[in-house]
């Protein structure tokens, strides 16, 4: 069952305030970032802390503000991030009230406080770090690789595809699993525990759609469930957050269609 | 028999901590309202509505049965300003439920899934139900429907 408020330890405080320096790049300049904070150490409850940012001595990204607070005003706040470049899905976090890549959204293009918030609906470990491993765990469970019966061609062969089959999983394939947009779906924060979530469904379709596969049978069996997939009542927040502009979405009512041919 | 005593091989040990309680991050309280997440609860919503709006019409039906008394205190109900403002409210969720409905059989067919489409066809939708909201009523109060 839904549940819509947070349990009482999971709500959200009052923070501190950490003010710019006083020499500032150019009036305006100065922008407020109200970040999520939580300390597992101190058991207390989470809250949000402001810190002001002169963003003209500063990167675009919100990322590049992130690394700037971390390195210049409060080494304590803790996010993941590798890539920088919107490969490696890592700094994934609710800003400004959606879900994206920190690495990819650009201060500018946010108006007034920037919020910054942990995806929504998962464990947080600490700060910006919330618990995957549901997420992955249900990654695996779609059986993410290439599943044969036939024997495989000899060794210094491939198994062959055309370029129409590739074009079929180019785009769901393209997935970082950076898991916005699983944790944008308000199915998906009420049933986690049963529904697999777009980014899992698209990484299914990826498989079912690929020529070289040769158990789409009992991939679409493992699906056809009433949480599994059937929780997608196409409410279209994933393909809204994909920070690769993918369409999960799409993919998911291309599952359900698979499963109702298979019926004709 | 002498025995060797040898030093016994022991874990390391490590301060037991209880199983982490973390907190859940928020979502519904954070996440910003868009087309997507707004008309699709309110698909849910006026569906609900149509339930109910199904039991007052049973209602009625059932007044009408039970004799000229009962059925002229039923229309008193409905024709006063709150009885107004559900059959209002009641037809709205109608209209809106079946055009979202129309919306949900094109996705179930495969179309309007990309971002731009979904959007505008979220908004024609909002659109529609207002307008044949407002026909129905006009239609029904200038009698033309009788």
């Amino acid at each position: 069952m839904a549940e819509f408020r947070l349990p009482a330890k999971s709500r959200v405080a009052k923070g501190k305030t950490h003010d710019a320096p006083g020499n500032v790049s150019a009036p305006g300049k100065v922008r407020h970032f109200r970040i999520y904070r939580y300390d597992p150490e101190t058991g207390e409850n989470p809250r949000l802390d402001t810190y002001s940012v002169d963003t003209g001595r500063c990167g675009p990204m919100v990322l590049d503000v992130l690394i700037k607070i971390k390195n210049e005003i409060d080494s304590t706040l803790t996010f993941r991030r590798s890539c920088r470049e919107g490969i490696c899905g890592s700094c994934a976090m609710n800003i400004d009230g959606v879900n994206t890549l920190a690495c990819t959204q650009a201060v500018a293009d946010i108006q007034g406080d920037v919020k910054i918030y942990p995806l929504p609906h998962l464990p947080v470990v600490k700060d910006l770090v919330p618990d995957l491993t549901n997420f992955y765990a249900q990654y695996a469970s779609i059986k993410p690789w290439l599943q044969t019966r036939t024997p495989p061609p000899p060794p210094d062969r491939e198994r062959l595809q055309s370029k129409e089959d590739q074009e079929l999983i180019n785009s769901p394939s393209a997935c970082i699993l950076c898991a916005c947009c699983s944790t944008s779906c308000p199915s998906y924060w009420w049933n986690s525990d049963r529904y697999l979530g777009p980014a899992a469904l698209l990484a299914a379709y990826r498989w079912l759609v690929d020529t070289r596969d040769e158990a789409t049978g009992s991939r679409l069996d493992d699906l056809e469930d009433p949480f599994r997939l059937y929780r997608c009542h196409t409410i279209m927040n994933c393909t809204n957050a994909c920070p690769k502009d993918l369409n999960p979405a799409k993919a998911i009512a291309a599952t359900k269609r698979l499963l109702a041919e298979r019926r004709l | 028999m002498s025995q060797v005593s040898r030093p016994v091989s022991r874990p390391v040990s490590r301060p037991v901590s209880p199983p982490p309680s973390r907190p859940l991050s928020p979502h519904l309280q954070v996440y910003r309202w868009q087309i997507s997440n707004t008309l699709s609860i309110l698909h849910r919503l006026t569906g609900v509505a149509l339930a109910l709006g199904g039991l007052a019409l049973g209602g009625w039906l059932l007044a009408l049965a039970s004799g000229q008394a009962a059925y002229a205190a039923a229309n008193w109900v409905l024709s006063s300003l709150p009885g107004q403002v559900f059959l209002v409210g009641w037809t709205f969720c109608f209209f809106y439920h079946l055009c979202n409905g129309l919306r949900h059989l094109g996705w179930d067919a495969g179309y309007g899934f990309e971002k731009e489409v979904a959007r505008r066809s979220g908004l024609a939708v909002v659109a529609a139900a207002s307008l044949l909201t407002v026909i129905f009523w006009v239609l029904a109060l200038t009698g033309m429907l009788e």
